[in-house]
């Protein structure tokens, strides 16, 4: 007997009823009619759980870390329940050719039906390392990612290694690690890219919960991330804010200004330039993030983080703004009055408020 | 075929069949492990290889020291946080600055709460497997699990023959739907597990439990840190103001957020009280006859210290965990360990996959050289297949660093035996008590149950640590003190031109060290030993092997196919294979002579 979505959803609580309200609810959010909702409940009733292959790459495990802190689903739920993790070489049983054998066999029997997850990225480089700096069965790890790519559903680039490259991409990169879209041969398959280092628990079993439950990819901004997650700056929904509209801001770690919570602009804070979701879901089961702790955001979801300056260095220029693209010339004026105070930012804030006001309508 | 003996005391044996284990999984990173194993399946021969190499220090190169912090984190994101404590204490010793009390309270509850929430982790799911068999579990009866809980661990409240029977209904679901997920190709018909039915359930059960609240535990990290994994630190402090009583403490530590880390940290040492030292028991009864793997640990072992109790002394009288060296099996005699001696702690390269200039054999850290060179020539198979490693040639991406030219091991069962031997006081009297609610003799230590045991026990002292560092921290609140972060020398521009320090700690696999160098305000050297550096070592100059090849050596296999006693003893280090280092040109093709180090924590 295979265990499925539904039977998980009873497990936990959820009534026939409130299942099958979910399933109208689901209809109506894919903008299909009510004569739906039975097919998506009749697909969560029977779907057998989806081959996951999880690739390891050249990486430091935070992301598999963070995919175990998920509050909700649990990461206990996923593996027993939503998906089928076949292969991930950091919790398996088997090992060796046992465990090798296995991407063979799913790869010919779940051929285009599986999703392959890359924590990491190959290291490229062919001269003193031999294209050998991350070696799995006594071959190049590139030789793996490839193969299971090739006949893959879909690709989820776990992180900021296998989004961007990461730390070990940063200058002068001496393995030439390379992040999974830009990998030569990588074939067709569609990549969904989750960077952060690591991402954010919930969002990452959200990202695959969210593919599970509408059986489709989430949509996706023009560099491959998933828009509800990662369309809006941390600075554009930070709760400290209102003390950089204000002008308040923390001089140095532990000063009165850091006590009372104001803005850490001026320690170096990259917010204003980071898109993620940490100042809105934050992080382990909505509990804090960065800046709410007192550090200023280091900008780990953004492509090449490492080498934009020191982490402590102010952002000499905040070239965008306000929480919609399109507010940018307020945000400018916004920032140009900075220091001068509340008044301005009253002001902008009720441009911003009747154009939002406006998209609504 | 060849017989020789090593200087450190192993007759090696390359006759008989070779086994090949690649990958090594359930560890972070990569690894492979090549054996000989004879006609009675016994192992008398043992290669190890780091199968990874990323390359951190040169990225570290003319970088800003406080941001050094943020790139060595990312070495593991397991041990996540080591690094980072590491990294700026090394700092904070090249510059001379002192942080307040409570940033040590702080950054102590930190590290401590990696040590639980490492060794946890590492023991259900990393490890268990090797001793579990889940396909057994489902032939429990969960009237007898119930039975056998409730006399391991009276006080867990969870043990209910009905509780017991769900777990066996959901883990019967999801076997007999054919997707066995991570326990796929397991070796479950395997004679090496031993355990009943009823044990097998609860264990089971427990793997099941402690992935769901081991992310309470780093919580505490959340608040100190703003996210985990990967918390922030700083250099001078820790970020985390804190304000109890005045505008804006809703933002900063205050007493909702210091009452809901008192909570976790109760919460933790509860669950490793009632559920991770009792299964370490109940598991250790069927296994104490296995008492392979001991490899060097009865030999030679080494550790750094840690968890200074008042802030900035790491003196041995201040560190909470031991510091010391113990050779040839020696323990009337600790020997001192000197992290800026240069004839003490030294890295050779004659069987990695590097170079030294011509005529250089064994360098300190801050001399170090790394020239990657990456060669299998005279391996069986080809460059981009290999088939078996010429362990007389180059074989891993590891260097083999040597404490006065000895292989030493590192990690919990290293820092407790040199703790007993000194008579740590609270770590005696847990082994004391262990050794006898399992009836062995303290030479049972010198084991792969040995190591996996003192791991247990760690979790257990650090999860009371963690409180006494939380009452130390409220007392000074108390006393009226908040600071968190002195300020000192924060601004480069009060930096002398030239310094260098090294910074050290305990992870939870053991003895880590960096060593940085700064000129002009920038990182003119980093370099990183780090624990699995000397566990994975591979051979040296002289032949010695290293801390995972002695342990394999003399095991009985039960099934050459089925690598399960290999992995069994390789996971009792908790290998941590993502970190290497080295240093290349900007131009990434000639390799410059700086400083370097290989593989993880």
């Amino acid at each position: 007997m295979i265990e499925t979505f539904y039977d998980v959803m009873r497990r936990q609580g959820i009534t026939r009823r409130s299942f099958l309200k979910y399933c109208s609810l689901t209809a109506a959010a894919m903008g299909l009619g009510p004569a739906f909702a039975p097919k998506i409940a009749h697909a969560m009733e029977t779907k057998p759980r989806i081959p996951v292959l999880w690739l390891h790459g050249l990486e430091c495990t935070c992301c598999s870390e963070s995919f175990i802190r998920s509050a909700h689903p649990l990461a206990k739920d996923v593996i027993l329940s939503m998906i089928s993790l076949d292969y991930d070489t950091l919790i398996m049983a088997a090992a060796g050719h046992q465990a090798e054998s296995i991407i063979d066999e799913i790869i010919e029997k779940y051929k285009g039906n599986y999703i392959l997850a890359c924590e990491g990225n190959p290291g490229l480089d062919e001269g003193k390392t031999g294209g050998m700096s991350c070696i799995v069965g006594g071959k190049p790890y590139t030789e793996q990612l490839r193969r299971v790519a090739k006949d893959a559903k879909a690709i989820i680039s776990w992180g900021s290694c296998a989004s961007w490259g990461c730390v070990q991409a940063a200058r002068p990169n001496p393995t030439g690690a390379t992040p999974i879209h830009k990998v030569p041969d990588i074939g067709d398959a569609p990549i969904i890219k989750v960077p952060g280092c690591p991402p954010i628990a919930e969002v990452m079993t959200g990202v695959v919960t969210y593919m599970l439950t509408f059986d489709r990819l989430p949509s996706l901004d023009r560099q491959g991330r998933p828009l509800m997650f990662y369309s809006q700056r941390i600075h554009d929904k930070c709760y400290r804010r209102s003390h950089f509209d204000a002008g308040q801001f923390v001089e140095k770690f532990d000063d009165e200004g850091a006590r009372k919570g104001y803005c850490l602009y001026k320690m170096g804070c990259k917010g204003p330039t980071t898109y993620n979701a940490c100042s809105t879901i934050r992080w382990n089961g909505g509990l804090s993030f960065p800046i709410q702790a007192g550090h200023p955001c280091i900008g780990c979801s953004e492509d090449g983080f490492w080498d934009k300056g020191g982490f402590y260095d102010r952002l000499t220029s905040i070239d965008q703004f306000g929480i919609e693209s399109n507010a940018d010339d307020v945000g400018l004026a916004a920032v140009a009055a900075v220091g001068v105070g509340v008044a301005a930012h009253a002001a902008a804030s009720a441009v911003k408020r009747a154009q939002q006001k406006g998209d609504q309508e | 075929m060849s017989i020789k003996t090593t200087p450190n005391g192993y007759t090696l044996n390359t006759g008989g069949q070779r086994v090949v284990v690649d990958p090594v999984t359930r560890i972070e990173g990569h690894m492979r492990a090549e054996v000989n194993i004879d006609e009675n399946n016994i192992i008398t021969n043992a290669v190890s290889s780091g199968t990874i190499w990323r390359g951190l220090e040169v990225i570290l190169k003319g970088r800003d020291p406080r941001d050094a912090w943020a790139f060595v984190q990312r070495i593991c994101g397991v041990c996540t946080g080591t690094h980072a404590l590491t990294s700026v204490r090394s700092v904070e010793d090249a510059l001379g600055i002192n942080i307040p009390e409570n940033a040590n309270s702080i950054r102590n509850i930190m590290q401590l709460s990696l040590q639980v929430h490492d060794h946890l982790v590492h023991f259900y799911h990393l490890h268990a497997l090797d001793w579990v068999n889940p396909m057994n579990a489902l032939k429990a009866d969960p009237k007898a699990t119930s039975e056998l809980q409730q006399e391991v661990a009276p006080h867990h409240p969870k043990s209910s023959p009905g509780y017991f029977r769900d777990v066996q209904n959901r883990l019967k679901r999801f076997v007999e739907s054919g997707q066995l997920g991570p326990f796929k190709n397991g070796y479950w018909t395997n004679p090496a597990y031993l355990l009943p039915p009823e044990a097998d359930l609860m264990a089971v059960t427990h793997y099941l439990e402690a992935l769901d609240f081991q992310k309470e535990i780093m919580k505490t990290r959340t608040i100190f840190g703003g996210k985990d994994t990967h918390p922030n630190w700083t250099v001078g402090g820790v970020p985390c103001p804190i304000n109890m009583d005045g505008v804006g403490g809703v933002g900063a530590l205050n007493m909702v957020n210091l009452n809901q880390v008192h909570q976790i940290l109760k919460d933790t040492k509860t669950f490793v009280d009632d559920v991770y030292l009792p299964d370490i028991l109940a598991i250790g009864k069927f296994y104490k006859g296995w008492m392979y793997g001991g490899g060097l640990s009865s030999q030679n072992i080494l550790a750094y210290g840690d968890i200074p109790d008042k802030a900035n002394d790491y003196s041995l009288e201040n560190l909470m965990m031991p510091r010391g060296a113990i050779i040839n099996g020696n323990l009337n005699e600790i020997h001192e360990v000197d992290l800026r001696d240069p004839e003490q702690i030294q890295e050779f390269v004659p069987h990695s996959w590097y170079k030294y200039p011509d005529g250089v054999k064994g360098l300190h850290p801050w001399d170090g050289v790394t020239d990657p060179n990456f060669d299998v020539s005279s391996a069986k198979g080809s460059k981009h297949h290999i088939e078996e490693l010429d362990e007389n040639a180059s074989y891993s991406w590891i260097k083999a660093p040597r404490w006065r030219g000895h292989a030493m091991e590192v990690g919990p069962l290293a820092r407790y035996v040199i703790g007993y031997a000194q008579g740590h006081e609270y770590w005696s009297d847990q082994i004391n008590r262990f050794l006898k609610d399992l009836d062995v003799p303290v030479d049972a230590l010198f084991s792969t149950l040995g190591r996996t045991a003192t791991r247990a026990l760690e979790a257990q002292w650090a999860a009371d640590q963690q409180l006494y560092f939380f009452d130390k921290l409220m007392t000074n609140i108390k006393n009226g003190d908040s600071s968190t972060h002195g300020g000192e020398l924060w601004d480069p521009e009060e930096w002398p031109s030239e310094a260098k320090g090294v910074g050290f700690s305990e992870a939870p696999r053991g003895a880590l060290g960096h060593w940085i160098r700064i000129k002009d305000k920038k990182i003119e050297n980093y370099q990183c030993v780090v624990p699995t550096t000397w566990n994975g070592s591979p051979r040296d100059e002289a032949g010695n092997i290293g801390a995972f090849e002695a342990s394999l050596m003399n095991t009985k296999v039960e099934r050459p196919e089925e690598p399960v006693e290999i992995l069994r003893t390789l996971h009792s280090f908790d290998p941590c294979l993502a970190c290497s280092t080295h240093v290349m040109s900007e131009d990434g093709e000639e390799l410059t002579t700086v400083t370097t180090s290989p593989i993880g924590s």
